[in-house]
Parts: C-alpha cells; structure tokens; sequence
C-alpha cells in the first residue's frame, strides 16, 4: 500500500479535523486558565506563612501530581456521576469533564511554577511596595505579580503546548477532539499513514501559532523604552542615539 | 474600619514637638539584640544623620520607624500618634498589616539598592503610590510625578526603565518616588552605599536641596561630609544603643564619648 497523496489532502481539508483541532485547542486554553486559577492560589498556599494554607496546599499538589492525567478524567467523567446525580444531567459534556478534569491536574504543575516565579522576586520589591503604603493586595498586583508573570512565561508556554497533547487523553471519555478524529477515520478505512500525517500536520500548526503567540506575549515583558517604540511617546528622549 | 467608642488617648501635638519619636525601642533577631533601648526624635524640618559601624542597628531602627517590622517592644510616634500598634487596655497589639500600609502613607523611604520597580519606567514608578494608594487619577498623578522628577533632574529620562538608568538616576527616582506621597518624614537607608564613587554625588546633591527645602529627614550614612554640611544633628550608633547625639560642629570637632573618637578616627 502506498502514501497516498489524495485521500492526505482531502482528510487535511476535512471539516472534522478542523473542529477536531478546534476543540483540542480549546481544551488546552480553557484547562490552562483553570490551571492557572488553582495554580495560583496553591502557590500562594505554598508559599503562606499559615500551616494550614501550606498543607493544603501541599497536599493537592502532592496529590494531582501523583495521580495520571488519564485516570483523573475517568474518574470524572464515569465515577463521580454515579455519585453526584447533577452530574447526570445534559449538562455535564465531555468537553467540559475534560477541561476540568485535565485543568485540576495541571494545576499542581503551575503551581510550583507560579511558587518559583513568586520567589524569584527580590525581597527589595514588596519592601518598596510596603513602604509606599500599598495594601498586600496591591503589592501583589501592581509589583510582584507583574514581575512573577515574565518568569512564569517560558515554562508556562510549555505547559500550553503539553496540554493541546494532553487533550488527546480526553478521547476516553468520547470527546471528539483532534487524534480521536484521526484514529476514527483509521478504523474505517484503515489509511493509517494518510490519517494520522494528517494529524501531524494540525498539531504541528497549532504549536506553531502557539509558540508565536509565546514569543509575542514574551516580547510585551521586556522592560526597555525601545521596545515600546512602535506607540512614540512624548516622555522618550528625541535624538538620543544622534549623538552617539 | 471604623473605631468603635473614643480614641483611647489622642495627644495634642503640635509644631514644637517631635514629628517622629521613637521611646525604648527594642529588637532581637533570634538571639541578636539589634536595638537596646533606643531613643531618638526628629523635629519638623530637620536632618538627622546616623552614623555608626556595620550591624550597629541603625538601618533597623529605619525598618521599624517605617513600620515594616514590628518593635518587640517601645514606642514610635507620629505627630504624636502611636503608630503601628493598637493601644489595648492589656496593652498595645501590633495592628494587622493592611492597617500598617494606611501609617505607612505618611512615612517616605528610600533604599540602599533603590528597589525601583523593573517593570515601570521611571514616571510610572512615581506615580504608583499615587494612583494606587492616594487613589489619585492617573492623568493627575502623571503630572505630580513629572514634576517630581523633574525637582530631582530626571524629567528627561522619564519614558526609561530603572535598568535603561544609572545607579545614581535610579536612585534620585526613587527619591521622588517617596517624596510624591508627600511624607512627614523621609527616611534614607544608607542611600549612596550601593552605588559608583562619581554617582554618589549627584543623589547627595538632590537630598542637600531637600534638606534646603526644609524636607524632614532621617539619613543613615557613611557620607561623613555630607553628615557635616548637611545635618543638624548628628548621632552615632553602637551595638544597639545611641552613643552619641551632637550638632555636626561638637560631633566631629569635640566628640564627648570615646567611642565616638574611635569611630572617627576611622572614618576620616
């Protein structure tokens, strides 16, 4: 059996690739916010002074980070139905089992990348902070939160890029995401090379476009004037490089 | 948070006494009694410089003056306030640290190493506090800090970032940073120490003007010159206590304690 060129083409304009790709993409982007939400109050749990915040703390991230990521969506998408009734209902979609489920789990990974980017800031940042009279609330918003968010890029970029993969976990609870679509298409007819290159085609253009957004989103964390040249302000120095 | 019933003891103050007092104040780190007792009061518009060698409490007697770490035990006032504690029947209770940060308004601080904020440039920096803790509008808040950098020469590096500055331009941003919250009292943390020879001058300068400018001042230094030409009082630091306290002329030409001598034939 040879590649064949056709049946690639056709499956890479196939409309249930794209909505396969859409929907692992969306997975990825809505559990990372989750992860983002619960990684972030971890971390603060972490990295609080009450005994209780640190081990509930640690507790979770202990726990998420030992349980697989495939075993949790199992959990939540054919136990805890049995258990909780209002998770019977309409509702309860694949779609939505798979982004909190693969969200509670990554969580525990940002977290300790949310911990790590909060203790990279120097001690001087809230002290200045303070001494300025901002309340913790603000210190934490306008001054560290600010600084942590650069550290955290890089390493959260690749948490991104791991869960549009992980996604394809969420086929075991029948969600219709980008390899499900491929794999469906293999077990009718049985083109393997043609279906899953197709695959490989969609997730190597989502990773891409991802990984332009990071170094877009990365480039709007460099703290020089001259970065910010596109938007001149009148508070930039004028000829500055002339007289050099 | 409002008060309920009367404040306990509201003292009347006025313009002759003390802005800041500080009454037998006491701090240990672990088993290091850092400040044993120290007495200390600073009227308005006058510069006091602290001298003393290194671990000697002085930079400590600042932190606790600008109430970012609690006293073990004495008393800080402002205007004759008590500030950082409540005062309870059974005693006073260190205030909770969102009440602090309101006292803190009122007290400006300036660092060693600056402590700019990396991701602001120079006139977002000054104008944080404003918008974020006066609630100023950013609109009004910008010219405030304008001018303020302007008044520490820097308006023409307002668009930069602290690490498109020099140490010495950070540092005089950082002044106006503090001084734009417009305190009752600036306290300097040995301000020149981290910086280059040939920087230390220009942030001298800019708090020689504030001292003209009848700005109230604290400053821990080893700038022995600019104790002398600048300060009204000069006081020496010694393992805890205030050995010294004299006008600069009885300071350095007619030191009453030994160990001020000594000190001094060190520094000069």
């Amino acid at each position: 059996m040879e590649f064949d060129v056709n049946i690639f083409v056709q499956q890479l304009v196939n409309p249930s690739y794209v909505s396969g790709a859409f929907l692992s993409v969306a997975v990825a982007v809505l559990s990372l916010v989750l992860a983002t939400a619960i990684g972030f109050a971890v971390a603060l749990g972490r990295t609080s002074r009450s005994r209780i915040a640190q081990g509930v703390a640690g507790i979770y991230t202990w726990f998420f980070r030992a349980i697989p990521a495939l075993l949790v969506l199992l959990i939540i998408w054919n136990a805890l139905p049995q258990l909780f009734p209002v998770l019977r209902q309409d509702w309860f979609s694949p779609f939505i089992a798979a982004f909190i489920g693969l969200g509670i789990v990554e969580a525990a990974f940002m977290a300790e990348i949310i911990r790590s980017a909060l203790l990279s800031i120097d001690e001087g940042q809230a002290l200045a902070g303070r001494a300025l009279g901002m309340s913790p609330v603000k210190v934490m918003l306008k001054v560290v939160l600010p600084q942590a968010i650069r550290t955290a890029l890089p390493p959260t970029g690749n948490e991104f890029i791991g869960l549009v993969k992980f996604s394809s976990l969420a086929s075991v609870i029948s969600l219709q995401e980008l390899l499900t679509t491929a794999q469906v298409g293999v077990n009718i007819t049985f083109r393997y090379a043609e279906y899953y290159a197709a695959a490989i085609v969609y997730y190597l253009i989502i990773v891409s476009l991802l990984t332009l957004l990071q170094s877009y989103v990365e480039r709007k964390f460099v703290w020089t004037s001259r970065s910010k040249s596109k938007k001149p302000s009148v508070l930039e120095p004028v000829g500055q490089g002339v007289q050099s | 948070m409002t008060h309920s019933g009367p404040e306990l003891k509201q003292e009347t103050w006025s313009t002759n006494d003390p802005v800041l007092s500080v009454r037998s104040l006491h701090k240990s780190y672990q088993d290091q009694h850092v400040l044993r007792g120290v007495e200390f009061d600073i009227h308005q518009g006058q510069v006091k410089a602290v001298l003393g060698p290194s671990g000697s409490g002085k930079s400590t007697m600042l932190r606790l003056m600008a109430l970012l770490e609690p006293a073990d035990d004495g008393e800080i006032r402002l205007r004759g306030r008590r500030i950082g504690v409540r005062e309870k029947a059974r005693g006073a209770v260190a205030l909770p640290e969102r009440e602090l940060a309101k006292e803190r308004r009122n007290i400006g601080m300036v660092f060693q190493k600056f402590n700019l904020f990396p991701h602001l440039t120079a006139c977002r920096n000054v104008m944080l506090g404003l918008t974020s803790v006066k609630g100023v509008h950013p609109k009004e808040a910008e010219e405030q800090a304008m001018a303020m950098l302007q008044r520490v020469g820097l308006s023409h590096r307002a668009g930069h970032f602290p690490s498109e500055l020099s140490g010495g331009q950070q540092q005089r941003v950082a002044i106006a940073r503090a001084l734009v919250m417009n305190p009752d009292v600036l306290l300097f943390d040995e301000p020149t120490s981290a910086l280059d020879p040939e920087l230390v001058g220009e942030v001298l300068d800019v708090m020689e003007s504030l001292a003209n400018d009848g700005m109230t001042m604290i400053v821990v230094t080893h700038e022995v010159r600019f104790a002398r030409r600048v300060a009204d009082e000069v006081t020496l630091f010694d393992s805890g206590v205030i050995v010294e306290q004299a006008t600069p002329d009885e300071f350095f030409d007619n030191p009453q304690h030994q160990r001020t001598r000594k000190f001094l034939s060190h520094v000069h």
